[in-house]
């Protein structure tokens, strides 16, 4: 609470004072400063969470390490900012970080009126609730006059409103700031019902002492293309953010991933020769060194080892491809041709 | 010019509009400046988001609120949920604060230990985690909503809140309230004015004494006049949870016993100071009147030691109304907590900061206001 509102006051006093914007400074600065910082959750297993050494970890983690590596070619020159729900915008917004990785929904409102651009999704998800399985239930139909933990700051609010006033149900939200404060009300019994993306659900879950007791319902109640995000007004940076994503998709669907990459280092597929650097191209468009491909792939992996190793069947997690899978596979992932 | 630089009236003018006339250029600059930043950004600006449709959701609410209805009732619906907090609290932590001071300069040995240690452990832990320590106390003892205690018939209690029935016809009864509220004010207006006549006139007016308790048949004739209602609304399980009867929500039970604990510590401090700044001649000068030390204390001590607790006093009421938007961190809607949302469906965080602080601001000077009126009375007067 009080941080939040030092974050607000803190923005205020950015819009009071400043009187420049940031078009095309924010790729410049990053260079200046010699690292990225990049806004992240306050620790959601699978997407971004400190593991027991403190070292951060998870999907969106991946791609901030993947945007450092294009930048620096390394990657660890990132700066992770820990923030909630209430505070990620605004911290985006006044400059404290330079890209927002933490499983942000791309909404119009948010696209339009708060000043951020969102880039492309890096994982579909939907809006899903989770139950006791002692309660009996086996539907959100069955969920009229439930009390329902949610988090605050969050889309989740809006769609389960939506939701239940559709299907003439009666809800009884109780809205935490925090999302642990939530998570725990539901676990002690105060909720009947925990809302969240199913991804995060599933995370969640996976943190609880018996995660079998627990079930998500099967419907999904809304559409969560989480992306992440950059402050409107420098398309410079967009660009690099938006094709860092594309690169990692195109790598999967080339079959390109971190252990074979040498051997398509002799590869005479023209597509190939351009994607990773052979022919000049990629990095001049860009602005980034010609390589920045090959690093990434090389360093981090393609979408599907990301995706493997951070929620996968092998993680306690255990997400399916599904929407996330390549557009060849039945999934919704489609990289713009790199020409 | 010089002329009237040397005279000091218009020279003093001429300064004091110069300061006037700066303050408003840096004020009308960041308004500007803040403007123009904001277009740059395309962040929406202006107060007409108060007009479209909420879309979320409250949990609990004092007025029917729906989540098609706009920001603005929603904002109102916790403005509500925050004096209902604020009132019922501040009321709770004076009451138990005086009590609790009282205690702690008592002759008793006991009782004065054991207020001191109450004073001083609440003291000196930070509100939110004690807020954090009473909701969990709240959800993890009490028992879950199918095995919900009744402790008296009719009256349930379980991790989901406090159930107890009321009556179906809230308007008519809020009436009826209202002038129960009356009838109480008028009896104590009447016993004064009665016993003001018979210090004057040296006369007992016992009948008059009988008469004014006639007054109490008001809200019984508002009861007959509204069609004496009498259903009543009995709290049920059905599903996931009770419904009927009225609820306190373990949020705002949370919330409002952690508030009145925590300032009840202050309260008691600022009430030993007061009486403690009595000179101990007023004290000996009753007891040589032969006035029992409980009355002394009501008519001499007390009524000196308000002039000098209710400014401190005051502040700590304004404290309690402020510290409530700690709400958020334990799921009660408070206006804060509302705000938020708005704040973040919208993204206009300085119209909500501004409107969060417009609102502290005129509750405070409104309190602080009543407290002022109330502090006159006990000012000394001066022969």
């Amino acid at each position: 609470m009080i941080s939040t509102m030092c974050r607000v006051l803190l923005l205020s006093f950015f819009f009071l004072s400043q009187s420049s914007t940031f078009a095309g400074k924010t790729l410049e600065t990053i260079k200046k400063r010699g690292n990225l910082t990049c806004g992240v959750s306050t620790g959601l297993p699978g997407f971004s969470s400190p593991d027991s050494k403190g070292n951060w970890k998870g999907l969106d983690i991946d791609f901030c390490k993947a945007l450092s590596v294009a930048l620096f070619g390394n990657e660890s020159r990132v700066k992770y900012v820990s923030l909630n729900a209430q505070q990620r915008f605004t911290a985006l917004q006044s400059g404290e970080i330079d890209v927002l990785s933490r499983n942000t929904t791309n909404t119009l409102s948010r696209d339009t009126s708060t000043g951020l651009n969102f880039t492309y999704p890096i994982y579909f998800d939907g809006q899903a609730f989770m139950v006791k399985k002692a309660s009996g239930v086996k539907s959100a139909k069955d969920l009229s006059g439930a009390s329902v933990c949610t988090q605050q700051g969050t889309t989740t609010e809006l769609n389960m409103a939506d939701y239940f006033r559709a299907n003439r149900m009666k809800l009884r939200p109780v809205v935490f700031e925090s999302n642990d404060e939530g998570v725990q009300a539901f676990v002690k019994g105060r909720c009947d019902v925990l809302t969240n993306d199913a991804s995060g659900l599933a995370a969640e879950r996976s943190k609880f002492k018996k995660p079998e007791d627990y079930i998500i319902l099967p419907e999904i109640i809304s559409k969560e293309p989480l992306a992440p995000a950059v402050r409107h007004g420098d398309d410079e940076w967009y660009d690099i953010v938006k094709w860092t994503v594309f690169a990692l998709i195109n790598a999967e669907e080339l079959g390109i991933n971190s252990k074979n990459i040498d051997t398509f280092k002799r590869s005479k597929d023209p597509r190939v020769k351009r994607f990773l650097g052979k022919s000049p191209g990629v990095g001049k468009s860009i602005g980034l060194d010609e390589k920045w491909i090959f690093n990434i792939i090389s360093k981090v992996g393609n979408y599907g080892e990301i995706f493997e190793r951070n929620v996968g069947s092998q993680t306690p997690l255990k997400l399916k491809r599904g929407l996330n899978d390549l557009w060849t596979k039945g999934g919704l992932l489609y990289s713009p041709p790199f020409k | 010019m010089n002329k009237y630089f040397q005279d000091e009236k218009i020279r003093a003018q001429i300064f004091q509009f110069l300061t006037l006339f700066m303050i408003l250029g840096i004020f009308g600059y960041l308004f500007h400046n803040t403007q123009t930043n904001l277009e740059k950004q395309n962040i929406a600006t202006g107060f007409g988001f108060l007009k479209f449709e909420a879309g979320f959701d409250i949990g609990e609410s004092m007025i029917e609120y729906w989540s098609d209805d706009t920001y603005k009732k929603a904002i109102f619906v916790g403005v509500l949920n925050t004096l209902k907090v604020a009132i019922i609290g501040n009321f709770l932590a004076v009451f138990f604060g005086v009590l609790i001071g009282l205690s702690h300069l008592s002759q008793n040995w006991l009782l004065r230990k054991i207020s001191k240690f109450y004073i001083e452990t609440i003291r000196n832990i930070p509100l939110l985690l004690q807020l954090f320590f009473w909701y969990a106390v709240f959800t993890e003892n009490l028992p879950g909503v199918k095995e919900a205690m009744e402790l008296l018939p009719n009256i349930f209690l379980n991790n989901r809140g406090l159930y107890f029935p009321i009556p179906v016809d809230t308007k008519s009864f809020s009436f009826i309230f209202i002038a129960l509220v009356i009838s109480i004010i008028g009896f104590f207006f009447l016993e004064k004015v009665r016993v003001k006549k018979e210090i004057l006139e040296g006369k007992s007016f016992s009948f008059f004494e009988k008469l004014n308790y006639l007054i109490f048949l008001l809200p019984v004739l508002t009861w007959f006049i509204l069609g004496s209602p009498s259903e009543i609304n009995y709290p049920s399980l059905s599903g996931f949870n009770f419904s009927g009867g009225y609820r306190f929500s373990p949020e705002f039970s949370a919330l409002v016993l952690g508030l009145v604990i925590y300032t009840s510590a202050f309260n008691a401090e600022i009430t030993r100071a007061g009486i403690s700044s009595i000179d101990k001649g007023q004290w000996e000068a009753a007891s040589a009147l032969g006035i029992s030390k409980s009355d002394s204390l009501k008519i001499i001590i007390l009524p000196q030691a308000l002039r000098v607790m209710l400014p401190p006093l005051t502040s700590q009421i304004l404290n309690l109304t402020k510290n409530s938007s700690l709400a958020v961190a334990i799921g009660y809607p408070d206006f804060v907590s509302i705000t938020n949302t708005t704040m973040n469906q919208t993204g206009q965080a300085i119209e909500c900061v501004f409107i969060i602080m417009v609102i502290y601001l005129s509750l405070s000077i409104l309190t602080s206001f009543v407290m002022n009126q109330f502090a006159k009375r006990f000012q000394i007067v001066e022969r």
